[in-house]
């Protein structure tokens, strides 16, 4: 490249765009969707040999083709929005929570906790109980690598990640310990006959508190993140931390606030999981979510509901992919390469929304 | 003594897995390019090999050993090179996000991987267990004389595959490349400061490339190793790669971002992993607690190099940064 432009003009010219219509930038992305679905129904076509549109439509069915499973989509996207409702203040601050898959677990292991120790109490003051301890555990593992961040500025991704096994390990612990029945190595489901503890059915629907739940949330970190002084500091962080030095904002206390409610949300997803969705803890409870979240708040950019519509993609590709799988015999692996694919798709095309390409001939004539 | 020597020798395959994998993230770090892919390409590698050797070993009779090994280590090497170069196309070219195509990265291998993991399970037919067990055997073999010391000594330090060896091999010669040859000081540059490199001539695009590229090739050499000689050649989609190309992150931020303490490092992790297995009187649960140790050890290793702030024990400067000329 450096000797091509001594001797002439590059070929291809790239320069940051400034800005770029809504309608055009969400086009971009719906092209990269549809190209790499167009890539994936290849591979698939490959695969298989079966029509990649029945396949297409397959998946459709898998993820809403009953009530059941519609509700069971929509219980998965909520768990997944969640956690990357969790992250947007974090990433906004440029703060690499890598650590998710972990804060979930610990929240998970202290409603599973909860459900088993307490469950003597009040249902309404249980749930209280689980809600707290699930975001107390989830903030303390989020708070650990902010006031190390914050004081000696040690690297937060690489901690953040470390303490995911960490949390997975002392999952393995309280597994081995909570083993029912005895010899499975699992915890069963808890509570099973007097399902203390659980999410009480809103509306006569199984999973409208999760819903009910997380859209509060999602609504609440939209506007703390736009509109309150405390979203207005973590942006300017996240911008320049010497700006925001220099405009008097105290960079250690934003980054240890903002990594305890961080910390706290992916701490209630855990909540979400056992408490109100699969009634037991395992190492599987975060299942590589954690991650996927991480792919969801940077794509919507921190805006937490375009976190809704990349969650319900993903979700739904994921029940999709379980489908097929086992319509055609393959095994649900098969989600996680077309989620790959897709994602490479999307990451790819963020390049054409934030840079334009000059070709050369069309430089000169402008010139 | 015979507790030592098997731990010792659990160890050491365990660290072989990782070493490969970490002295491969050493070589993509040091370019800049913080790539969370690693599990991911460890997984491409590992499935390329098998899928090269098992498709090798039935379309013959007699399967050649010296072939199957040059098959699977071919297609272990390009496999996860091409996984390195998907992630660089994206985050050098397209300039994504590091950490979020890593991670992408990782989620596409693993599936990929699983996937076809499931799918040769299917295809050998049977028990429902591929099985590659010339090549397998091809890698396990000694080397020549050495394999054949007698008594602790020998059972200590001369009783593996002949990878194990080719694995420090490589960790030296990164040493080297890295701290005496003058494109290995190119590539430091580039990590540590891509503007100043580019102004000084050097092509960070390309370094960035290739050390990424060639960094990958070397992380799924371990996902490789992990299936031909660790599981004996064999595939189950039980997540155990993804663990391992994690510890082997960890493994780099240990080494301080030396490959030659990845040598003794890799090995430390895999006594670390496998202690509990060793100490008497652990009830299950406890074991567990054990196994946290080499994550705890790099957390703690970690903030140990950020209090003392030491300038040549830091991660690369421009560490999990894009670089674009026009930027500045």
């Amino acid at each position: 490249m450096v000797k091509a432009a001594s001797k002439k003009e590059a070929l291809v010219r790239i320069a940051r765009r400034d800005s770029m219509a809504m309608w055009k930038s969400v086009a971009i992305r719906l092209l990269a969707v549809v190209l790499s679905l167009i890539l994936s129904g290849i591979l698939i076509y490959a695969i298989i040999k079966e029509n990649p549109l029945k396949v297409y439509e397959s998946m459709w069915n898998g993820a809403f083709g009953s009530v059941r499973r519609t509700w069971i989509t929509a219980r998965d996207t909520m768990m997944l929005l969640c956690i990357a409702v969790g992250l947007a203040p974090a990433f906004k601050m440029k703060f690499w929570n890598i650590g998710a898959e972990g804060q979930i677990l610990v929240g998970g292991i202290a409603t599973a906790a909860c459900m088993i120790y307490l469950k003597s109490l009040p249902a309404w003051l249980l749930f209280i109980c689980m809600m707290v301890a699930s975001c107390v555990a989830g903030a303390v593992w989020g708070l650990l690598p902010a006031v190390f961040k914050a004081k000696w500025n040690t690297n937060e991704t690489l901690f953040t990640l470390m303490m995911n096994y960490v949390a997975i390990q002392l999952t393995s612990y309280f597994v081995a310990l909570w083993e029912n029945p005895y010899g499975s190595n699992t915890v069963g489901v808890i509570n099973q006959g007097t399902e203390e503890g659980w999410f009480p059915p809103v509306f006569g629907q199984e999973y409208m508190l999760n819903v009910i739940i997380v859209m509060v949330l999602t609504v609440g970190m939209f506007i703390y993140l736009k509109y309150s002084k405390q979203g207005y500091e973590i942006s300017v962080i996240g911008d320049s931390q010497n700006t925001a030095r220099y405009a008097g904002i105290s960079v250690k206390k934003v980054i240890i606030r903002t990594m305890l409610i961080s910390g706290a949300i992916c701490g209630l997803s855990g909540f979400l999981a056992v408490s109100g969705a699969s009634h037991t803890i395992s190492t599987s409870t975060a299942g590589g979510r954690g991650f996927t979240a991480i792919i969801v708040a940077w794509l919507a950019k921190f805006n937490t509901f375009t976190m809704i519509a990349i969650s319900v993609l993903i979700v739904f590709l994921e029940k999709g992919a379980i489908e097929i799988a086992s319509k055609y015999n393959l095994n649900d692996y098969v989600s996680s390469m077309i989620t790959g694919i897709i994602l490479f798709f999307i990451l790819g095309s963020e390049f054409f929304i934030n840079y334009k390409l000059i070709f050369r001939s069309k430089s000169k004539e402008a010139a | 003594m015979t507790g030592f020597i098997s731990l010792f020798q659990a160890a050491v395959v365990f660290g072989t897995v990782i070493m490969f994998g970490a002295v491969g993230e050493i070589i993509t770090e040091k370019s800049g390019n913080l790539n969370l892919g690693v599990p991911g390409i460890m997984y491409l590698g590992g499935i390329a090999s098998l899928a090269g050797a098992f498709f090798y070993e039935n379309s013959t009779d007699s399967p050649n050993s010296f072939v199957c090994v040059i098959i699977a280590l071919l297609c272990a090497f390009l496999a996860s090179a091409l996984g390195g170069l998907i992630y660089s196309f994206l985050t050098i070219t397209l300039r994504a996000n590091q950490n979020v195509t890593g991670l992408t990265l990782t989620i596409f291998g693993s599936g990929v991987a699983n996937f076809f993991g499931g799918s040769l399970n299917k295809l050998a037919g049977g028990v429902g267990q591929i099985s590659v067990a010339a090549t397998s055997t091809a890698f396990r073999s000694g080397v020549p004389l050495i394999s054949k010391i007698e008594g602790p000594v020998g059972q200590l330090f001369f009783n593996y595959g002949w990878l194990t060896y080719i694995a420090i091999i490589v960790a030296i010669i990164a040493q080297w490349y890295l701290t005496r040859t003058r494109t290995g000081l190119n590539l430091r540059a580039v990590g540590e400061n891509p503007a100043t490199a580019d102004a000084a001539g050097i092509n960070v695009t390309a370094y960035k490339y290739l050390a990424t590229c060639i960094g990958a090739g070397i992380s799924g050499l371990g996902g490789m190793f992990y299936v031909m000689d660790y599981t004996k050649g064999t595939w189950a989609n039980d997540g155990t790669i993804e663990n391992l190309g994690w510890l082997a992150v960890a493994l780099v931020i240990f080494t301080t971002w030396r490959p030659k303490n990845a040598i003794w490092g890799a090995y430390l992790f895999g006594i670390l992993y496998w202690a509990f297995f060793y100490i008497s009187g652990l009830t299950r649960s406890s074991q567990e607690i054990f196994k946290m140790l080499p994550y705890v050890v790099t957390i703690i290793v970690l903030i140990f190099i950020s209090l003392r702030k030491k300038r040549e024990n830091q991660p690369p400067e421009a560490l999990g940064l894009s670089y674009f000329r026009e930027d500045r």
